[in-house]
């Protein structure tokens, strides 16, 4: 239809190739997206289906079970726990943090500066996990160990949480720490970009009241920003959530639900690392598939809820994460600085 | 008329001082987050160099776990030479899969979708964003691995759904910022659609198509929860032909497994076979920072 | 640890308003024997090396409307925006020559930015709410200054200085950003007087109003300046002539390849508008330039 001008002067052969061209070209862009949709449809679909004879023996009681012993019982109580504990632990750490780093970028610094820094730490996020892991195991483990977890338990040690410290540095509260680790420049790289967002004649006219940069900061920034902080700290809490393989390589790898942050624990994608390939019953990989359908649920339902928080309030899409908005963003920095 | 004396020395008054103490805390914290993050990433490049240095040769590179040499007075260790081929096989099919799905994908959302189709393909770019590899790679173990066992393709067809998110998001930015009148233009002149896209659209995006596949990529090639599940049952003498229906070692496997095995010689091979896996992730990050901000530069001429 | 003073301010301000008058009729009679607020001499703005503005000396007299006029680019705002340091953060800025205020060095070594914004006020171009409530958009900033005694009181004065309580003071909790353009900015304008600053500095405060609108920000100037020094940047030379006693008329130096702003004419605006010393003025204010 776009072609109306033009077809009278084209050959007709052209007119053909033109024709088929865009049936084609429109036909493999809808082929991808199609693929897209099914894939996911798939995913879910595939991972429900492995879990069905799970499903079917333990119901719901699975979730509340926490005895996995290999061969005969499984129940899913305790990895859900570890999972809910580690992420949570870790969102404490990094949510803090990652605000911060967000802020100093955005509001504190420099352009300049924060287009050093800012790719420096979303750097961290490329980081691969198993490398991560591998840190944790060799250089950050023996320091739990010897150090932290000792300081901690000395002086926090009435608070359950803090029982006696592991013997091999490896547990919930190591992993709670790389998983912090994790969801860290995520947070900062979300944030950056949101705080980036709020105009500066609100930040003016706050400066202009004789506020101090902080208290502008407080009053305009992060008062305007809440509901895209907590998508940003959900979406920070999607990836500690969904991390396998630190997980499986720091938290010394067991099935069990108890208060001392330092002792072993696992959680649920770590269970589904460890425990997929070693598909001892039919009953045992089901029950892994069962795991992996809580996981799914979790993670689809925290995106969402991101999404929705990020429509409803109209902020800048929040789902690019940090590796695909990075390089934006500190274009959009530098765009700050003045041109005279 | 207030508390404040105007002509007074323009120096804090009422209780601006301890404003400004706070002010200075709040904004030092801030300063010291960033300070810590970027001293993380430090400590693990540092770690990293420190512990894999040593054990980088041309040996560790080429040779295979079996072919054991000595490091420099330490035990004989086995190279990671077959890693390295087999998760450049297996990043490479999964991007020559990705790659024209992704790009297929933007081309979809930017220049055919209406509203009402392209919701449902950004909500199921967004979901695989978002879940973890773990997932993805439970689903091809379930859905593959059964019933077939594993091999390397399995584990490029867990990286290429990792890295198709991720290239059509970048596409559709850089799609995005083809100016609209350069293609009206080109289609008010009777030149067909598939002809101005693939002759001018594309070739305008073509700086962010290569900055998300390069940054896809160095994702891929650090994914090691798919490799777990989908090749990491490999003849560690197997170097290469295949692909299609045998586990491949790879790199974030081979880090893996020698970390949780543990014990000096192991954990060397680790740190060495992370050297090499991380320094590809951060050239290959530079690299796409480097070319994302020339292809804007050109852009914005 | 602040409130006793706040306590004071109230008490002192009802006091003052009388004296305000006296010195705002005496000042009319004799412009030039008004207190000198803001002293300039020479001043010159860079940002990075460009020279934006050059050679600015002017004196801005207490409870006066001095008005900047001119083509955009001339470096009128910029040097408003100097006045009480808002160019801070624009990275590259740097000012030299003196610039006073009440006889202090505004860019010595020792002055507190915060401190002098806090006495200087500004109103900007686009009004600028938060998006919180009328009454929290008043609130806020004596609330971080420790004014918190009588607070309601303090909302109140500041909305009926502002000449909108009437037409607020019955949806105080609801959001500022459902406010007209007209009342929003006369919203940052009761904002700005709620902590009582010295000076207001109104940066083309109407350019983004209506006629109506205008209007009854051009009043409550009038009102406002008794109690206020005011200097607003406008491009609206009729404004300028409504409202202010001085007019500075400010221009672009093209030559030599660069862009600066220059101070052409600065004097009583009767005499700036009808027998201008200046060419360039003359061509301004009779509408063959810019």
């Amino acid at each position: 239809m776009n072609s109306i001008a033009g077809t009278a002067r084209l050959p007709s052969s052209r007119r053909f190739t033109d024709r088929v061209g865009d049936r084609v070209l429109f036909g493999l862009t809808a082929l991808a997206s199609l693929i897209a949709v099914v894939v996911i449809a798939l995913v879910i679909y595939q991972i429900v289906h492995g879990a069905v004879p799970a499903m079917s023996k333990y119901g719901v009681g699975f979730l509340f079970h926490d005895t996995w012993n290999g061969s005969t019982i499984f129940g899913g109580g305790a990895t859900i726990f570890g999972t809910l504990v580690t992420s949570a632990g870790a969102l404490l750490i990094a949510a803090p943090l990652g605000i911060a780093i967000g802020l100093y970028l955005s509001q504190l610094t420099s352009p300049r500066t924060a287009a050093v820094i800012g790719p420096l730490v979303e750097l961290l996020a490329a980081v691969p996990s198993v490398i991560i892991g591998l840190w944790g195991i060799v250089v950050l483990a023996p320091i739990m160990r010897s150090t932290i977890e000792p300081a901690l338990h000395n002086v926090l040690g009435f608070i359950p949480l803090f029982g006696s410290p592991s013997l091999s540095g490896s547990g919930i509260f190591t992993a709670i720490v790389i998983l912090a680790i994790m969801a860290l420049p995520i947070i900062a790289a979300i944030t950056r970009d949101l705080f980036l967002t709020v105009p500066s004649e609100l930040k003016d006219g706050a400066l202009a009241l004789g506020a101090t940069r902080w208290e502008m900061v407080r009053g305009v920034v992060l008062g305007s920003m809440r509901p895209g902080i907590a998508s940003a700290c959900i979406l920070g809490a999607a990836r500690a959530l969904g991390e396998a393989i630190a997980v499986l390589q720091v938290i010394g790898f067991v099935f069990q639900a108890h208060a001392n942050l330092f002792d072993n624990g696992s959680t649920l994608a770590a269970t589904l690392a460890n425990d997929a390939t070693s598909n001892n019953t039919t009953l045992e990989t089901a029950s892994v598939f069962y795991l992996g359908v809580i996981l799914l649920g979790i993670e689809l339902l925290v995106n969402l809820a991101a999404q929705a928080i990020v429509r409803h309030y109209r902020l800048p899409s929040a789902t690019g994460g940090p590796t695909q908005k990075i390089v934006d963003v500190s274009a959009a920095a530098t765009a700050l600085d003045v041109e005279m | 008329m207030a508390s404040v004396d105007y002509s007074g020395p323009l120096t804090p008054t009422g209780n601006l001082r301890r404003r400004r103490v706070v002010d200075r805390l709040a904004r030092g914290s801030a300063t010291a987050a960033a300070v810590l993050a970027v001293a993380i990433l430090l400590i693990f490049i540092y770690s990293i160099v420190q512990h894999g240095a040593s054990v980088i040769s041309l040996s560790f590179l080429t040779k295979n776990p079996l072919e054991t040499f000595s490091v420099s007075g330490n035990a004989p260790v086995g190279g990671i030479g077959n890693a390295i081929v087999g998760s450049l096989l297996i990043v490479a099919i999964g991007t020559a899969i990705a790659l024209p799905i992704g790009v297929l994908i933007a081309l979809f959302l930017t220049e055919f979708a209406s509203p009402r189709w392209a919701g449902p393909v950004r909500l199921a770019l967004d979901l695989l964003y978002g879940l973890p590899s773990i997932v993805i790679a439970l689903f091809l173990y379930g859905l593959l691995v059964v019933g077939h066992g594993q091999a390397g393709v399995y584990a490029s067809l867990a990286l290429a759904i990792i890295m198709v998110p991720l290239i059509a998001r970048t596409t559709g930015e850089s799609l995005g910022l083809v100016p609209k009148e350069l293609r009206d233009a080109s289609l008010a002149l009777g030149i067909s659609r598939w002809r101005t896209t693939v002759g001018l659209t594309i070739p305008s995006a073509f700086g962010g198509i290569v900055t998300g596949t390069v940054l896809a990529v160095a994702r891929a090639a650090g994914e090691t929860a798919p490799v777990l599940l989908l090749s990491s049952l490999a003849n560690p003498t197997q170097t290469s032909g295949s692909v299609f229906s045998q586990p491949l070692n790879n790199l974030p496997y081979d880090i893996y497994n020698f970390s949780v095995e543990g014990g000096a010689t192991n954990f060397a091979k680790a740190w060495g076979a992370a050297l090499v896996l991380v320094t590809f992730v951060l050239v290959a990050n530079f690299t796409a920072r480097a070319l994302h901000a020339r292809s804007r530069r050109m852009m914005s001429r | 640890m602040d409130e006793s003073p706040a306590e004071v301010d109230v008490t002192m301000s009802q006091v003052a308003a009388p004296l305000a008058i006296e010195v705002q009729e005496a000042s009319e009679n004799d412009a030039a024997t008004g207190e000198v607020v803001f002293d300039l001499h020479d001043v010159n703005v860079y940002y990075g090396q460009a020279l934006a503005v050059a050679g600015v000396s002017l004196e801005i007299y207490k409870n006066h409307i001095t008005a900047m006029i001119g083509p955009s680019g001339c470096g009128k705002s910029t040097i408003v925006r100097s006045l009480n340091r808002m160019n801070d953060s624009v990275s590259g800025f740097r000012l030299t020559g003196e610039c006073t205020y009440h006889g202090n060095d505004l860019y010595a070594s020792g002055v507190d930015p915060v401190e002098v914004r806090r006495r200087i006020g500004m109103v900007f171009q686009r009004p600028n709410p938060f998006p919180k409530s009328i009454y929290d958009n008043i609130a806020w900033a004596p609330r971080i200054l420790g004014l918190k005694e009588n607070l309601d009181e303090r909302v109140e004065k500041a909305l009926r200085g502002a000449a909108i309580w009437d037409e607020v003071k019955d949806r105080l909790k609801t959001s500022a950003l459902g406010l007209s353009g007209g009342q929003q900015q006369r919203l940052c304008i009761a904002r700005s007087i709620a902590i009582e600053p010295d000076v207001l500095l109104l940066d083309e405060p109407c350019s983004s109003l209506d006629p109506i609108s205008t209007a009854s920000v051009e009043d409550l100037m009038q009102e406002l300046k008794r109690d206020y020094t005011i200097v607003i940047v406008t491009h609206n030379m009729q404004q300028a002539a409504r409202v202010a006693e001085r007019t500075a008329f400010f221009s672009l130096d093209v030559s030599e390849g660069r862009r600066t702003g220059i101070l052409v004419e600065y004097d009583e605006t009767s005499k700036l508008f009808t027998r201008p010393t200046d060419k360039r003025t003359e061509d301004y204010v009779t509408g063959r330039f810019g």
